[in-house]
């Protein structure tokens, strides 16, 4: 396992030797120690490695990134894994704002809470928060699935577009053109299978409520103009 | 004695003219507001309000085709380990896949190569045939995130984080639902047909302080190669110039009033932000007040024309101009050729700005396969080459006859202003006098 002391090592070095990975390298497993708060850490990767950040992280840890995992052993700040193309990333502790913002393919799991605009624009990405959302969850999301075991803040989904979102506990507020949807069967399958890769087992898909698109504001009308 | 009072003429207000009549009317109808493309058309302060003085006695000329006036510019070289080297300071300003057609898109990359200049993408992210004929391409990073990969981040030549665009600044793009092919609703992760509205912001950052940092994980992604760009709309420049330099930009690019966009509300495009010339001064102070002027390079667009209005953008600072309009005029765009087809849609040649609907005679602004397959990019692509090369004739005739031998020598003092809003705004003398509004007493 190779270590990296970001206390000693600077992280232009870090993510330099990161990005010099290839599918094939032998070296799979790193940590990293010392974060402090850093930015950008482990960014743009794209190898199948296994990154474990120990402590808590800036912003933008694990953006875009494809292929790898990235466990943060602490909490992590503000656009956690932005726009991630595929790989897991695993927050510990709690996430700040934008979680998994734009992302487009993979998995991201918060094991605490996560703040405003979890999942904003989200275009693919699977994210699952094990404590609860802050308000304009995502806004404007696209695709991909949120679930939330805990609840979620004001305006959840606002103006969603095709993005599937489960909640186990209160939703405060749906924003514009979001709207509970039955949970068929399909959402049953799909939600369990989000669990199991997340490796929750505590709890049962009938406990969640589907939230999705109204498809109301998909084509402009004027007699929609206070929602827009 | 019986007086025989003539009927008056009929009179239509100024205030009511016809067009705005029509428009009352259209809303009335149709219960939206207009939406098109193009730029602003009213009339504003505009670089025909400067004229260059010329050398005569107090300067020398050079001497025209004999004597060399240089026109490279090299972009990004505060950070970047790989600068943009361009021949000349005339790039192709960001335009998507989506709302011009892939052969639209060739077309620019093939006459930006001949010519020696940049590309760059738009909202919706960067096709494969866009960065396989463009050498020079810059990667639009725009609030939407259509497209984002960062696959595509490696293989551009530099990033421009898009803030803001001159037609709209604060709004956000407006692709509607009949240009959505099944191509563009894949790249950009929606459903076929539905209205697009770009984002007016960036989802996960919400000022100077964090676009820093969003930077700083950019240039980590691309192991600090590339330039970062960002692009601004002409507001306040002074402060947004400055906050740019700030937040660590390479190069920030300006877009005044005059700017083009694909689709926005009319009243955004003709009555939100400032006109292009009005902008240049107010950006080029902020960047002398930092110390940073040549330093983190500045470009200007918004209504460049010709090689005279990249003259003067030159002169009052800016260290390369783009084109967005005028190239798609270049590549064919409201060609009188096609005044047949124009009147169909009722419009005519010079004035078809409704981009959005998809149905351009041309084959640019439209994603209609029958349509797009009437643009030769091979020819447009020649025609676009012949345009900017003619604009940089144009820019080193005058920057000679001015006595410089490189265009970027081009300095306020070559020119004066025809009205005091000119001198006002660009800070030059109102011509027979040495008189600048608001800096010197007439």
């Amino acid at each position: 396992m190779a270590t990296i002391d970001l206390a000693i090592t600077p992280l232009r070095a870090l993510n330099e030797n990161l990005h010099a990975l290839s599918n094939g390298t032998n070296d799979t497993e790193w940590d990293v120690l010392n974060p402090e708060g850093r930015h950008a850490v482990a960014v743009g990767l794209d190898a199948p490695v296994t990154v474990h950040v120990h402590g808590p992280v800036g912003y933008y840890c694990a953006g875009m990134n494809k292929q790898a995992s990235v466990i943060v052993h602490g909490s992590a700040g503000p656009g956690t894994a932005e726009n991630m193309m595929s790989g897991r990333v695993v927050v510990k502790g709690d996430a700040s704002q934008y979680a998994g913002a734009t992302g487009r393919g993979g998995l991201l799991v918060i094991e605490g809470n996560a703040s405003s605009r979890c999942g904003i624009s989200m275009k693919g990405i699977d994210i699952l928060v094990r404590g609860n959302i802050g308000h304009m969850s995502a806004f404007m999301a696209q695709s991909g699935n949120l679930v939330v075991l805990g609840d979620a803040g004001d305006a959840l989904g606002d103006s969603i577009y095709e993005a599937r979102l489960f909640v186990r506990g209160t939703v405060k507020s749906l924003g514009a053109d979001c709207i509970e949807k039955e949970m068929r069967p399909e959402h049953h399958a799909l939600l369990a299978d989000l669990l199991e890769k997340a490796g929750v087992t505590d709890v049962e898909t009938r406990a969640f409520r589907r939230y999705g698109s109204a498809r109301k504001l998909y084509n402009f009308d004027i007699d929609n103009a206070d929602a827009y | 004695m019986t007086y025989h009072n003539p009927p008056t003429t009929p009179r239509k207000s100024s205030v009511f003219d016809d067009y705005t009549l029509s428009e009352i009317r259209r809303a009335a109808e149709t219960g939206i507001y207009d939406i098109r493309g193009a730029g602003a058309k009213r009339k504003v302060p505009h670089f025909d309000d400067l004229l260059f003085l010329g050398a005569s006695m107090s300067r020398y000329p050079l001497e025209g085709y004999r004597e060399r006036c240089s026109t490279e510019v090299v972009l990004g070289t505060r950070y970047a380990k790989t600068p943009i080297r361009l021949k000349i300071p005339i790039t192709i300003a960001g335009m998507s896949f989506g709302s011009l057609s892939a052969q639209a898109k060739e077309a620019l990359g093939r006459g930006a190569n001949m010519a020696g200049t940049s590309t760059t993408t738009g909202d919706g992210g960067m096709t494969p045939e866009e960065r396989g004929h463009s050498k020079t391409l810059v990667y639009q990073y725009l609030p939407s995130r259509y497209g984002m990969n960062p696959d595509d981040l490696r293989k551009a030549d530099a990033i421009e984080i898009v803030v803001g665009q001159g037609a709209k600044p604060g709004g956000g793009g407006m692709l509607l639902g009949q240009k959505i092919s099944d191509r563009v609703a894949e790249m950009r992760t929606l459903p076929k047909g539905i209205d697009q509205r770009s984002a007016c912001r960036h989802p996960d950052w919400t000022g100077p302080d964090d676009l820093e940092i969003k930077i700083l994980e950019l240039r980590e992604i691309t192991d600090w190669e590339k330039p970062i760009y960002i692009k601004i709309g002409g507001s306040r420049p002074y402060y947004d110039v400055a906050l740019a330099v700030k937040a660590g930009a390479d190069v920030v690019v300006v877009d005044g009033m005059q700017g083009g966009t694909a689709a926005t509300q009319e009243v955004f495009i003709e009555h939100v932000g400032q006109p292009t010339l009005a902008c240049i001064r107010p950006a080029v102070q902020a960047l002398q007040d930092l110390g940073m002027h040549r330093k983190v390079q500045l470009i200007v667009s918004g209504g460049i024309r010709n090689g005279a209005d990249a003259a003067k953008a030159l002169a009052l600072g800016a260290d390369a101009v783009s084109i967005g309009t005028a190239a798609l005029v270049a590549l064919g765009d409201n060609d009188p050729a096609l005044e047949a087809e124009y009147r169909k849609l009722n419009t005519t040649a010079g004035a078809y700005d409704d981009w959005h609907e998809g149905r351009d005679p041309a084959g640019i602004t439209t994603q209609d396969g029958a349509l797009a397959e009437r643009l030769d990019p091979v020819r447009a692509g020649r025609r676009l080459a012949n345009y900017l090369k003619v604009m940089t004739l144009e820019l080193q005739t005058i920057a000679r006859a001015a006595g410089h031998n490189h265009v970027h020598n081009l300095e306020p003092e070559d020119l004066c202003a025809l009205t005091i809003e000119a001198a006002a705004m660009a800070r030059v003398p109102l011509a027979g006098t040495s008189w600048i509004p608001g800096t010197s007493k007439f």
